[in-house]
């Protein structure tokens, strides 16, 4: 039997998987293990399988998505914390023919642009808006988000969320899935092979509700984890994440062809 | 002859947004420019030229739209009035830092604070000191007339896509009110989008087929980088005031003494100088038009030719009178006279004012 080399492995019959074009070649500045990455592909891969490369305009935000446009290959606005939808709002209603969408963490979106994404989701603007819920500031180096568990510790909360005091955890995406402004409201998560096929779907879904120029946004919220905020190794990050975050921010969609879903 | 019409300064402005070829108007109501916007609703602009227009709900939600807007391409405007125009600070330095052209109005009332409603010149160190964070500057255009709430809003979307800059127009509750006869300018057609294409390659409307992707960013987290981003900004901004500083003259070539006054301070002023003519009183008007770029040079030219002082009218405490000391530099007389917080000043009290701080202090 002869010896089998890379070069008769590497031929297009044996391709299983290949970086789409729209992610650029450079080294995502993420923490390895953490969630933003593999979200960034599922968008890319998306917009490359609807053919769309040449008509949409993303919008990233403040956090550590920030540089989000230097990884997605295509037309990208970097807008001020919190402001996204706002920014995609003007976009779309002048080029109501594109592709617009917003990626943004929980502090950008729940937080600092809460009034932005609500009023951006009560005007039904048709855009698909991404977001990242990881419970945390990652970015700025682990501060208490919105969307902070009950007792979670963060750098500004050192003894643990106390309710009394700090709030509750926002869910944002029940909340924006009572407005008529969205159509499609769904909750994902990418730590398993399985859980990015669904959101990958899922991703998919919104895009296309957009292309069918259906009324109203698309809303994922991605469930994630941050591992260096939350002081983790990447897999116990996602354990954690299972375990704790799932519990209160159920996978699955909200509403579907803009109906509330019964869960 | 364009076509005549008496209006007031709010709707001269919404009308010209609409003639200018604007593709997207982008506003939250405020008092004393609500009409802007009540008007463009009222006009149905997407019926005569396909404008879209949009109350935002809020002034930040409105900057931000234009930060979006602005960066495909396309003509966007807003207008507010001071407290919303602080609201937009933010997103103003955004635009200026990722070098977005875009057109904003503030009819400025009294302050600080929630103020009032009434007329103002108050927010000049905000229009032309920077007002958000950063090195930069808006180009500062001023009406002094309905006439050019009209006229500055072609304008100012010409310097704004020239520079690739956010340009403002300051006028205040007294012009944004007022009502006067204004010739207005024919429609200009809003470009189709193949030429907002074409014509800013740099904008973000989807990447060229076989293109490099275009992004709109004033992030730059190496410090090297961003210098030289900020050094960019900075010779275009001598460009600009080396090319676009703009102004009016009145009676000044025998002048001995100067007031300098923008918009409603030079009507206002106009008035004083007429008086104070028919008490002998040599008095000259310096207007500027552009508040930034300011004009220095003819303030120099007149301090050089000898004038005896300046007196700078200002519906503020003394703000403006910081550029003319500064081109003045000690030469001669420079002295601040106005009524504020929503007070005008007569025509009477402006001459007054001559005549105690500069003749005979
Ligand atoms: C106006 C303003 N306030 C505060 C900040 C600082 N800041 C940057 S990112 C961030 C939080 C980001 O958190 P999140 O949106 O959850 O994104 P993550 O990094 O977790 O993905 C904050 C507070 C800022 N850049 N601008
Ligand atoms: S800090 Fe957290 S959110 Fe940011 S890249 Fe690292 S793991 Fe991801
Ligand atoms: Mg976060």
């Amino acid at each position: 039997m002869s010896e089998i080399t890379l070069q008769d492995i590497i031929k297009p019959e044996n391709l299983v998987y290949k970086k789409t074009s729209l992610m650029t070649n450079k080294a995502l500045s993420y923490c390895p293990g953490c969630g933003h990455g593999t979200t960034h592909r599922l968008i890319m891969e998306v917009i490359e399988e609807l053919g769309k490369e040449n008509e949409t305009i993303g919008v990233a935000p403040v956090g550590c998505s920030v540089l989000a446009y230097e990884f997605m290959n295509v037309d990208m606005q970097e807008a001020a914390h919190g402001r996204a939808p706002a920014l995609a709002t003007a976009i779309k209603r002048l080029w109501p023919g594109k592709v617009v969408f917003t990626y943004q963490g929980d502090g950008d979106l729940a937080a600092i642009g809460t009034a932005e994404t609500i009023h951006a989701c009560n005007r039904g603007e048709k855009i698909v808006i991404v977001f990242i819920n990881n419970g945390i500031y990652g970015m700025t180096g682990g501060q208490m988000a919105p969307t902070t568990l009950p007792g979670m510790k963060t750098a500004t909360s050192p003894y643990g969320r106390d309710v009394a005091t700090m709030g509750n955890p926002l869910k944002m995406t029940e909340l924006v899935a009572t407005l008529p402004g969205t159509y499609y409201v769904t909750r994902q998560s990418v730590q398993t092979p399985a859980a990015v096929r669904k959101a990958k779907k899922a991703i998919k879904k919104a895009f296309q509700n957009q292309l069918d120029d259906k009324p109203g946004v698309s809303f994922i919220e991605v469930v994630s984890n941050c591992n260096s905020g939350w002081k983790m190794e990447p897999v116990q990050s996602n354990t954690w994440m299972e375990e704790n975050m799932f519990p209160f921010y159920q996978i699955g969609d909200l509403k579907v062809d803009g109906k509330l879903i019964d869960r | 002859m364009g076509e005549l019409k008496l209006m007031k300064g709010n709707e001269a402005l919404a009308e010209a947004a609409i003639r200018a070829g604007v593709d997207g108007y982008f506003g939250y109501p405020i008092t004393p420019q609500s009409e802007v916007i009540e008007y463009l609703m009222a006009e149905k602009p997407y019926e005569r030229t396909g404008m879209v227009v949009l109350q935002a709900e809020s002034e930040v939600a409105s900057i931000n739209m234009l930060y979006g807007g602005g960066g495909t391409g396309k003509k966007v405007m807003t207008s507010s009035s001071s407290p919303g125009i602080s609201l937009m600070q933010e997103g103003l330095s955004y635009l200026a830092g990722a070098e977005i052209p875009c057109v904003v109005a503030n009819v400025v009332r009294g302050g600080p604070g929630l103020g009032d409603i009434q007329p103002a010149q108050s927010d000049y160190f905000q229009s032309v000191k920077g007002g958000g964070h950063g090195d930069y500057r808006l180009i500062v255009l001023a009406p002094s007339s309905v006439q050019e709430m009209s006229d500055f809003v072609p304008l100012a979307f010409d310097l704004a896509f020239k520079y690739r800059t956010p340009a403002l127009i300051i006028s205040d509750g007294l012009i944004g009110q007022m009502m006067e006869k204004v010739e207005l300018f024919d429609q200009i057609p809003r470009l189709t989008d193949e030429e907002v294409i074409k014509r800013h390659p740099w904008a973000t409307n989807g990447k060229p087929v076989g293109g490099e992707r275009r992004i709109l960013t004033s992030l730059d987290l190496d410090p090297h980088k961003l210098e030289s981003h900020n050094w960019h900004l900075q010779a275009k901004y001598k460009t600009i005031e080396e090319n676009e500083v703009r102004f009016e003259m009145l009676h000044c070539e025998d002048a001995e003494y100067i007031i300098v006054a923008y918009g409603s301070s030079a009507r206002i002023a106009q008035k004083s100088i007429q008086l104070a003519r028919e008490k002998g009183i040599k008095v000259g008007l310096l207007r500027p038009i552009t508040l930034w770029p300011f004009p220095k040079k003819p303030i120099d030219e007149l301090t050089k030719r000898g004038i005896k002082g300046f007196l700078s009218v200002e519906m503020s405490a003394g703000q403006m009178i910081e550029d003319v000391k500064l081109v003045v530099e000690g030469r001669t007389k420079v002295e601040h006279f106005g009524r504020y917080g929503g007070v005008i000043h007569s025509p009477e009290q402006v001459l007054e004012a001559l005549e105690q701080k500069i003749i005979g202090g």
